[in-house]
């Protein structure tokens, strides 16, 4: 008789069986001490299901394959100089932005899942948190690995670490994950494995990659999938948290709504930094922001929300608000980096015809009449040996970090205020979403570190510009400014002529 | 509203089998090409069966290696060791 095989389902409750036990040495209570301030009530934690089943000799046998292949393309790419092969070298500013902006979040990612896998006292989700904590290493890792090799060429790449600790638009992911990370578990695994995986990242991994693939970046786009191959387990750990909160007690409702209602505005902010790479830095576009919001966002979470209404649990609060902006954020963000291009470590431009044409063709009931006058006149501006700059210092959304330079919804002609008073103080928002979530938590949002208010209480290296960006360790003049005119613009025209040279 | 069950996958050798046998297994598919990326939709529910891509591939498969080649999905699923589906039926 030969000994029969044991099926995918029945393999991993025995290697996962045991896993979990009752401590004897100290109370479970002790052992565990973050997982009930936060109010959520856990009747049976065996409830708990990973349709994955993904166990750990499994998970490391396909995640060295991934790394196998995706090395293998950087070799490639490295060896025959790909570099020179993008699109165009406007491009490699969306790498600098992903670089400085994103991949810090990754390994915030990976802390917090470690954080998560061991507070939470369940083994479905400890196994299913500790491996997307490697996860997220991995990301981290393959995307510094993948853009060092830009590093070599071009301005603005060296000093990301750091940067991403100072610098005022990299505040506005930094600030999101830290408070995740000062979150209790189950709000971390809400905002992080649900809104922001399961809702958001498709949004800024799948057509942004396919960008990176459309643009020549062969090495971008392979750590991008590659990552995002990993993506659909996380996003499922997202989907089973919130439908494991809900079904284990009625109380919970409440509270992971308003989580819900939170993180998805927060990550509706963040993401407008993608918007404006997908409409304005990309120089061959895929797909415009407002097409990706419909595909991921209203079409993607309108099954995810009719499912979920089951329960109880309504579609975010403000999402209507966030649909209407998709016709405006990426050009409203554009506007600010315009404007303070001097203290931005990646470079700015105009659109030239066929972009503006290309932009007025994807927004019809925005961009003609809101903003291609504008860009005009600054293209204008730019001829007569006028550029504009902004050189004051902007205020700051006291929520989510962003320069108040959005618009009230309906009305994308006056810039949107509000105001809360807390102990005596007063404290500014961009938006409603934005002013709830700080009356939500007066006493954590008090204390965000604004880069703004940093400067003028001279914590940033000093009074003037060049001080501040100096501090960020920013090179005036090479990270920043236009494209026109950078160290980086010089270097590629000299390849593209090398190469007509070559041909010729 | 339907609710859309949807698969994406690279687009390339070693996933081709696999986007061939959803789209002959999943009447009614909607396929998306994107640069380096196929979004596959489907009204309520999709299936990938382990016969079908194995009949492709010329060689033994399992559900579980659709990781290697998958970039983004929507439903609930369930998987087990010949299909791995998606659905928002309960
Ligand atoms: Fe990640
Ligand atoms: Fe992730
Ligand atoms: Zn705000």
């Amino acid at each position: 008789m030969t000994a029969k095989k044991l099926g995918l389902k029945q393999r991993y409750a025995h290697m996962t069986r045991g896993l979990d036990w009752e401590t004897t040495y100290q109370p479970m209570d002790k052992v565990f001490p973050y997982d009930t301030f936060e109010g959520i009530k856990i009747r049976d934690w065996s409830q708990w299901e990973d349709p994955f089943r993904l166990t750990m000799d499994a998970y490391w046998k396909f995640q060295a394959e991934k790394e196998r292949k995706l090395y293998a393309v950087l070799d490639a790419f490295a060896q025959n100089n790909g570099q020179t092969n993008l699109s165009d070298g406007r491009y490699v500013n969306v790498v600098k932005l992903f670089l400085t902006g994103i991949s810090p979040e990754e390994y915030q990612a990976h802390r917090g899942f470690a954080f998560a896998g061991r507070h939470l006292r369940g083994v479905g989700p400890r196994v299913a948190a500790q491996m997307q904590s490697l996860d997220e290493l991995r990301h981290v890792q393959t995307q510094i690995h993948t853009i060092s090799h830009y590093n070599k060429y071009f301005d603005g790449i060296g000093e990301f670490p750091h940067m991403h600790d100072r610098v005022w638009y990299l505040s506005v992911p930094k600030s999101f994950f830290d408070d995740a990370r000062t979150a209790g578990p189950f709000e971390y695994m809400i905002a992080i494995g649900f809104a922001f995986e399961y809702l958001l990242t498709n949004l800024l991994f799948v057509p942004f990659m396919s960008g990176a693939a459309y643009n020549g970046d062969m090495s971008t786009v392979t750590f991008g999938f590659s990552a995002q191959s990993d993506e659909s387990r996380h996003m499922t750990l997202g989907i089973e948290v919130i439908k494991f909160l809900l079904e284990q007690h009625p109380d919970n409702l409440p509270i992971v709504q308003k989580w819900v209602d939170k993180w998805f505005w927060r990550g509706h902010r963040m993401l407008g930094l993608v918007a404006m790479m997908m409409d304005y830095m990309l120089p061959k576009k895929v797909m415009s922001w407002k097409e990706a919001w419909d595909i991921y966002f209203t079409e993607a979470g309108g099954s995810l929300f009719q499912d979920l209404a089951r329960y109880g649990l309504k579609v975010p609060k403000y999402a209507d608000v966030a649909t209407a902006e998709a016709e405006h954020i990426s050009h409203q963000n554009w506007a600010v980096f315009y404007q303070y291009t001097h203290a931005a470590a990646f470079h700015t431009w105009m659109p030239d015809k066929e972009h503006l044409d290309w932009l007025s063709e994807k927004y019809p009931n925005t961009f003609d009449k809101y903003y291609r006058p504008r860009w005009e006149m600054w293209a204008q501006m730019e001829k007569d040996g006028k550029r504009f700059y902004n050189m004051a210092l902007p205020q700051l959304c006291n929520t989510c970090q962003i320069p108040m330079a959005y618009t009230e919804p309906g009305d994308p002609t006056t810039i949107a205020f509000r105001e809360s008073r807390f102990n005596g103080d007063t404290y500014h928002f961009c938006s409603d979403g934005c002013k709830d979530i700080f009356d939500g938590e007066p006493e954590k949002f008090a204390q965000s570190w604004l880069p703004v208010h940093q400067i003028f209480q001279g914590a940033c290296g000093g009074p003037t510009v060049p001080d501040v960006l100096n501090w960020y360790r920013l090179n005036n003049g090479a990270d920043n400014l236009d494209y026109v005119g950078s160290p980086d613009e010089k270097l590629w025209n000299q390849w593209m002529a090398g190469a007509v040279k070559a041909a010729g | 509203m339907a609710q859309i069950a949807s698969l994406t996958l690279y687009h390339n050798d070693e996933a081709r089998p696999i986007i061939d046998a959803i789209i002959a297994d999943n009447p009614g598919i909607r396929v998306m090409n994107i640069p380096g990326a196929v979004k596959l939709d489907c009204d309520g529910s999709l299936t990938v069966n382990r016969s079908s891509v194995e009949a492709r591939l010329g060689r033994s498969w399992e559900p579980q290696e659709l990781q290697l080649v998958l970039i983004s999905m929507a439903g609930n699923l369930d998987e087990d060791d010949d299909h791995f589906t998606l659905s928002w039926r309960h």
